[in-house]
This record gives C-alpha cells, sequence and structure tokens, in this order.
C-alpha cells in the first residue's frame, strides 16, 4: 500500500464531505422558509453544529494521539545506534553521498547537511514515488533514519529551491539485497 | 433592518475616498491578470507547451509569489478598510501612503528580478540571496529586500491607524476582539464584524511584519557586511513567520467582504456570537503560532516546535469548519438568496477556503510531510484558498461595488458564463497540483520529467480557463468601477435583491 494514496484518498473524502454540505445548502438556498421552519432550522443548525464540533474534536484528539505518540522524527542529540551510516553533504548543485550503496532490511542512519544554501535531500523508490526526506541545511546535521525493503536504484532528488541546477540536482542510491555487496 | 440594506449609505465613496478605492481595485485587477499570465506560463513550461530557460523560469517564480502575495495584500487591503471605515476613522492618508509604499517597493521588486535577474523566490531564504552564483549580484538581492521594506513599512502605517481608530472607539484591541464576552455577558448583537476580524489582522500581521523586518535587516547586515553571518535555521522560522502571517492575513481581511455582505444577499440578518468570537480569539493565537509547520523537515529544530505546529495547524480546522463555514451556510440556508455574481463569489470563496485547508491540514501533519513537503502538493492547497477562496472573496466585493455603482447586483449573461468557467478551471487547475503532489511531483522546478507531465498539462487548461475568466472579470470590473457614482438615496434594499 503506497501511502501518498491513502493520503489522497483521506483528502479526497474530506474535500467530498465538504463539497456535500455545500451543494446541499447552495440547492436549498433559493426556496425561502416560512417562520415556524426557520424557527425549527435555527435550532437544528445549533445541534448540527455542536454535533460538528465534537466529532471534529474527537477526530483531532485521535488524530493527533495516532500521528504523535510515536514521534516521527528520531532524536538529534542522542546516538541512535543504525547499523549502517551514510554521509551526505549537498551543495550547489550537486550531492556527495558516502558510501552511497547500502542494504535493504536494516536501518540506514542519513548525517545530512549543506556546504552552502538550503537544499532538500529526499529519497525517491525505484517507482518514482518519495519514501523520506529531511533538509539539508548549512551549519546544521539533520539525521534520517529510514530501513529499505526493496533492493534497487533509489534517486536523491533535491527538494529545496537552490539556484538554478535546482531541478536537474539528483544522484542515485543503490540499495542492495541484505548480505548483498 | 437597516443593516440589510444591501447599498448602505454610509458605505458610499466620496471623491477622494473613491479615487483612492478604484486606484485599489483596478491596479489589483491589472496585476492579478499580469501575475496570472506569469503563472500560466510557467506552468506551461512545465508541460513542454513552452520552451522558457531556467534562469527566467525562477524569476518568473519570484515575480508570480512576490506579485501575488503583495497583490493579495493590497486587495484585502481595500477590503478592510471599505468595510472597517464604517465604524471606525481611518485616515484616508494611510490609506493613499499604503499604496504609494507598496507601489515604489514593487519598482524595486522587478527592478531587481528583470534588470538585476534575482532569482531567489518570494521566501528570499538565507542564504540563496547572497549566492546566486553568477545569475544576480548580492545588492541586487538587497533592492528586492527593500522593495518588501517598502510595502511592509506601508502596511504597518495602515494598521497603525486603524488600531488608533479602533482603539478609539473601542478602548483597546482585547474589547475590539470582543474578549470579555468569551466566557459571558451580553454580546452587542451590532459589535461589528469587521472590527474583530481587523483587530485579529492588525495584531497578528503586524507581528509577522516586524518578524519579517528583522530578518530582512538581518540579511541586509549580512549582504553588506558578509562576515557577519546568521544562523539558517534562525532566520527559517523568522521568514516563515513573516511570510505565512503576511499570506494568511490576507484571508482573514478577505472574509471581512463575506461577512458584510452575505447576509445583505441572504436577506439574513448574520449578528456576532459567541462561538464567532471564540474563532475569532483563537484564530489570532493560532496564526501568530502556527508557522513551524513549514518547518517539520528541519530536523535540527526543537521538537516542541514541530509539535506545536502539527497541533496548531489541526486546531485551525476549527475555527473555519465550525464558524466561518458553518455559519456562512446556515445564513443562506432556506434564505430564498437570488443568484447574482456577489453572492455567488462568495459562497465559492468560503467553500474554496474550506475545502482547501483540508490538504492543508494533511500537509501540517509530520508523518505526512514526509513524503508531501515541497511537492506540488503545497501549491495545490494554497492555490485552492487563494485563487478560489481569497480572490473569489475580493471579486464579490468588486461585483457588489460595481452593482451598487448601476443600481443592481451584476448578472449579466457574460457574468453568468464567466463564473463557471473559472469555477471548473480553477478546480481542474488546483487538483491538477494536488494529484502531482500525490505523484511525488516536486514545486518550484523548471525542468519537468516526462512522466510528470500529464498533470502539468491538465493544469495548464484549467489555467487557461483562470485567465479567460479572470481577464473578463477584469474589464469588467474596470468599466463598472469608472462609471458615474450613484447619486441620491440608496434604493434597493435586501428584499429586491433576495426576490
Ligand atoms: C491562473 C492562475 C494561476 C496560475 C496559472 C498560477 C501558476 C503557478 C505556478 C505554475 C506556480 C509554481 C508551481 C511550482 O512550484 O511548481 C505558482 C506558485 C505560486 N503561486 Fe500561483 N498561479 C495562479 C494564481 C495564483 C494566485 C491567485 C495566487 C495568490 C495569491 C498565487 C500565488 C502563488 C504563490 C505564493 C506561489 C509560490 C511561489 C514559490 O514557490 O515561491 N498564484 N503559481
Ligand atoms: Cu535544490
Amino acid at each position: 500500500m503506497i501511502f501518498q494514496n491513502v493520503v489522497w484518498t483521506l483528502v479526497l473524502v474530506g474535500m467530498g464531505l465538504v463539497a456535500v454540505g455545500f451543494i446541499y445548502v447552495v440547492a436549498q438556498a433559493g426556496k425561502p422558509a416560512d417562520e415556524v421552519a426557520t424557527r425549527k432550522s435555527t435550532h437544528t443548525a445549533h445541534v448540527l453544529q455542536a454535533w460538528l464540533f465534537a466529532v471534529l474534536l474527537v477526530g483531532f484528539v485521535a488524530g493527533s494521539w495516532a500521528t504523535l505518540h510515536r514521534f516521527p522524527i528520531p532524536p538529534q542529540h542522542a546516538e541512535l545506534g543504525a547499523p549502517q551510516v551514510v554521509e551526505v553533504v549537498g551543495r550547489q548543485w550537486s550531492w556527495q553521498i558516502t558510501p552511497d550503496t547500502v542494504q535493504a532490511g536494516s536501518t540506514v542512519e542519513f548525517r545530512v547537511t549543506s556546504a552552502d544554501v538550503n537544499h532538500g535531500f529526499a529519497i525517491y523508490a525505484p517507482d518514482g514515488r518519495i519514501v523520506a526526506q529531511t533538509q539539508a541545511m548549512p551549519g546544521f546535521t539533520n539525521k534520517l533514519l529510514y530501513a529499505f525493503r526493496q533492493p534497487g536504484t533509489y534517486t536523491v532528488q533535491c527538494l529545496e529551491y537552490c539556484g538554478l541546477a535546482h531541478a536537474p540536482m539528483r544522484t542515485t542510491i543503490q540499495v542492495v539485497a541484505p548480505g548483498g555487496k | 433592518m437597516a443593516s440589510l440594506t444591501l447599498y448602505p449609505d454610509d458605505e458610499r465613496l466620496a471623491g477622494g475616498e473613491r479615487a483612492a478605492f478604484n486606484l485599489y481595485l483596478i491596479s489589483a485587477l491589472a496585476l492579478f491578470v499580469l501575475m496570472m499570465l506569469v503563472g500560466l506560463t510557467m506552468r506551461m513550461a512545465q508541460a513542454k507547451w513552452l520552451s522558457v530557460p531556467p534562469n527566467l523560469f525562477y524569476e518568473l517564480l519570484s515575480m508570480h509569489g512576490a506579485g501575488m502575495v503583495g497583490t493579495m495584500a493590497l486587495a484585502t487591503t481595500a477590503v478592510m478598510w471599505f468595510f472597517l471605515r464604517k465604524y471606525v476613522r481611518l485616515h484616508l492618508w494611510a490609506f493613499v501612503a499604503n499604496y504609494v509604499l507598496f507601489m515604489l517597493g514593487a519598482v524595486c521588486i522587478i527592478l531587481s528580478i528583470f534588470v538585476g535577474g534575482y532569482g531567489a523566490l518570494w521566501t528570499f531564504l538565507y542564504p540563496l540571496p547572497v549566492r546566486g552564483m553568477g545569475l544576480w549580484t548580492s545588492d541586487t538581492a538587497a533592492l528586492f529586500m527593500l522593495g518588501y521594506l517598502l510595502i511592509g513599512v506601508g502596511s504597518l502605517l495602515f494598521y497603525l491607524d486603524g488600531a488608533a481608530g479602533i482603539i478609539k472607539v473601542h478602548g483597546n484591541l482585547g474589547r475590539a476582539l470582543g474578549l470579555p464576552w468569551l466566557f459571558g455577558g451580553k454580546i452587542d448583537p451590532a459589535h461589528p464584524k469587521a472590527v474583530v476580524a481587523g483587530t485579529m489582522v492588525i495584531i497578528a500581521n503586524s507581528l509577522g511584519i516586524l518578524a519579517g523586518a528583522v530578518v530582512l535587516v538581518m540579511s541586509l547586515i549580512n549582504i553588506f557586511y558578509p562576515t557577519v553571518l546568521l544562523n539558517a535555521l534562525v532566520a527559517k522560522n523568522l521568514i516563515y513567520w513573516f511570510g505565512h502571517m503576511y499570506i494568511n492575513a490576507t484571508i482573514y481581511m478577505g472574509v471581512i467582504a463575506v461577512y458584510e455582505l452575505l447576509p445583505r444577499y441572504s436577506g439574513k440578518p448574520y449578528p456576532v456570537s459567541r462561538p464567532f468570537l471564540w474563532s475569532w480569539a483563537v484564530s489570532t493565537l493560532f496564526v501568530i503560532i502556527v508557522f513551524p509547520h513549514h518547518l517539520l523537515m528541519d530536523f535540527a529544530q526543537p521538537r516542541w516546535l514541530a509539535i506545536i505546529g502539527q497541533v496548531v495547524s489541526w486546531g485551525a480546522g476549527f475555527p473555519v469548519f465550525v464558524v466561518t463555514a458553518y455559519g456562512a451556510l446556515s445564513n443562506i440556508n432556506r434564505s430564498g438568496m437570488r443568484w447574482t455574481m456577489p453572492s455567488r463569489l462568495m459562497v465559492l470563496s468560503v467553500f474554496g477556503w474550506a475545502a482547501g485547508i483540508v490538504p492543508a491540514i494533511m500537509d501540517g501533519t509530520i508523518r505526512i510531510n514526509l513524503v508531501m513537503h515541497n511537492t506540488q502538493w503545497v501549491p495545490g492547497h494554497f492555490h485552492f484558498y487563494l485563487l478560489l477562496g481569497v480572490l473569489a472573496m475580493v471579486l464579490a466585493l468588486m461585483f457588489h461595488e460595481i452593482g451598487s455603482r448601476a443600481h443592481a447586483p451584476p448578472n449579466s449573461g457574460a457574468d453568468k458564463l464567466g463564473f463557471p468557467i473559472y469555477l471548473v478551471g480553477g478546480l481542474i487547475f488546483v487538483f491538477a497540483f494536488l494529484d502531482a503532489g500525490h505523484l511525488s511531483v516536486p514545486r518550484r522546478m523548471a525542468e519537468h520529467l516526462d512522466a510528470w507531465t500529464p498533470t502539468d498539462r491538465l493544469g495548464s487548461i484549467g489555467a487557461i480557463l483562470v485567465v479567460l475568466a479572470m481577464l473578463y472579470f477584469a474589464v469588467r470590473i474596470t468599466v463598472g468601477l469608472l462609471r458615474a457614482p450613484r447619486l441620491g438615496a440608496s434604493g434597493v434594499r435586501a428584499q429586491d435583491a433576495a426576490g
């Protein structure tokens, strides 16, 4: 299951719900209500509003917990102890990645920095989807953990605008089967 | 029900006011059309239907970003001024000074881009402006920043004048926001929403502009004394604090038009309520502290800031969904509203805002940001609420105003055609961006891979429709604004308009 497809589905559902609300009301807007109906619908509107608030609140609390209780960004000031470490330096306009071959199946710690301006270190899977990213920033080293599941040729693409040759600022990482070289 | 008069007398524009307002609106329309053509050029270059060399592409991107954000600020400032002046005393000189400083700043920006070759985008992210690699010089970058400073000073002048006017009437900004009524007390039903929203914008955006001024001055010092280095992370925080607030302030200025005008077209009153005051109080806080969601991929950032970025992004949905969108919908529900250009555009604008923040909130989630950050998902969501949201608010007031001069809400055959073209074109355009983000297409790239061109082409087609509709709107509104001002008593009442 591709993560982006899950997000896309959620967003389409969310926007669809908003759209349904608007279409429903717009369809009704031209039909004036009499006094009694207005009073009744004002009451219903308040009840519905409270429900909307409550439902969103539950979603807010549950969603925040689900997405944050295991914090998605590794601690930056601790030893991460990953079995593989890769040093990454971005500069206008190339990547220096050592080593540029890693093994699938175990975690890789990318230590990402920049020699000049801000760059974005994004890893694209062979199918063209982003699997992880972090910023490459001058004066800082960002540590990104990622475990490749499939061997193959992954693309590193700069994802923070850095001047003229930002778009072609890409290179590859080889991911080999566990134990292979 | 005086408040439901469609064209009340206290909104009529006299001599100098009318000239200034026309100047704002007509300049904004011209700039919107020009910037859209710039945008279309970029989209068609990505689609490989046009060939644009990368240095020019990034100049155009810098122009489009700075130009659109600036123009939106200019236009929504006119919206805020138009309504706020009914409730507090605003000085025309401050309104005009803002215009003059804006135009001076715009000249600096245009010169720096098209003469100096500046291409470090509207976000001037340190240290890129001083590392143009031969394409532009540091002096060019300084000229660009000077342009921002001039525009910022203009905004601050306008806000200071507004703050003084509000304080004179309401005592202090907290009372103007309605804070004393949050936990009880009888809310004054005549407390103007324009004052609540205006106060929020004045507080939040003044802070944002000050943050911008600090980082601009720091960057200028670095330009002229290159040995003084800045902390790149601090600079980034300040830039996004400023940038986020500045562009979001346009929504909060623009929405005043909806609060003021919607009840006149629906014929149903739309007074302040406790949820409304709560929503503006929390929005004031949220808009000030939500900016760390732009730095979720800066792992060096303290963890608590990233958490604030996510949690506040999610929280920011409540005021929009539960209060603004819901309130607008209950206001028009079964109201017997007749559809004319202002009413159509207002409903579209609230939809654009509410629907557009769904993908924005998603992107504010750290886990999702790990794969969506800096993809075209981002222009997807912000074009959604800027193009279909804020611009529609601005257009609604413009159409309303030309209606007031013609004594009836505009609703010609051509209008009825222009609106769906704008709507459909806009939806195609933004969904093409969102789908591209879903497919991991990066944003801000002059050269796209062949695999990415299908969404680029779809987006270009949508953009062409938007440009056509906007061109028509711009001509139609300009002609309407230049007509003689209406005379005599305000004849048309809400009931006539509502039918
Ligand atoms: C027909 C209408 C429009 C078209 C065709 C258009 C096109 C574009 C394109 C192609 C980009 C670059 C996308 C990328 O990063 O790959 C862009 C970015 C942007 N647009 Fe638009 N746009 C339009 C309307 C607007 C409006 C109404 C606004 C609002 C105020 C706006 C504000 C921006 C901003 C702030 C950026 C970001 C610039 C940056 O990345 O530095 N655009 N637009
Ligand atoms: Cu780059």
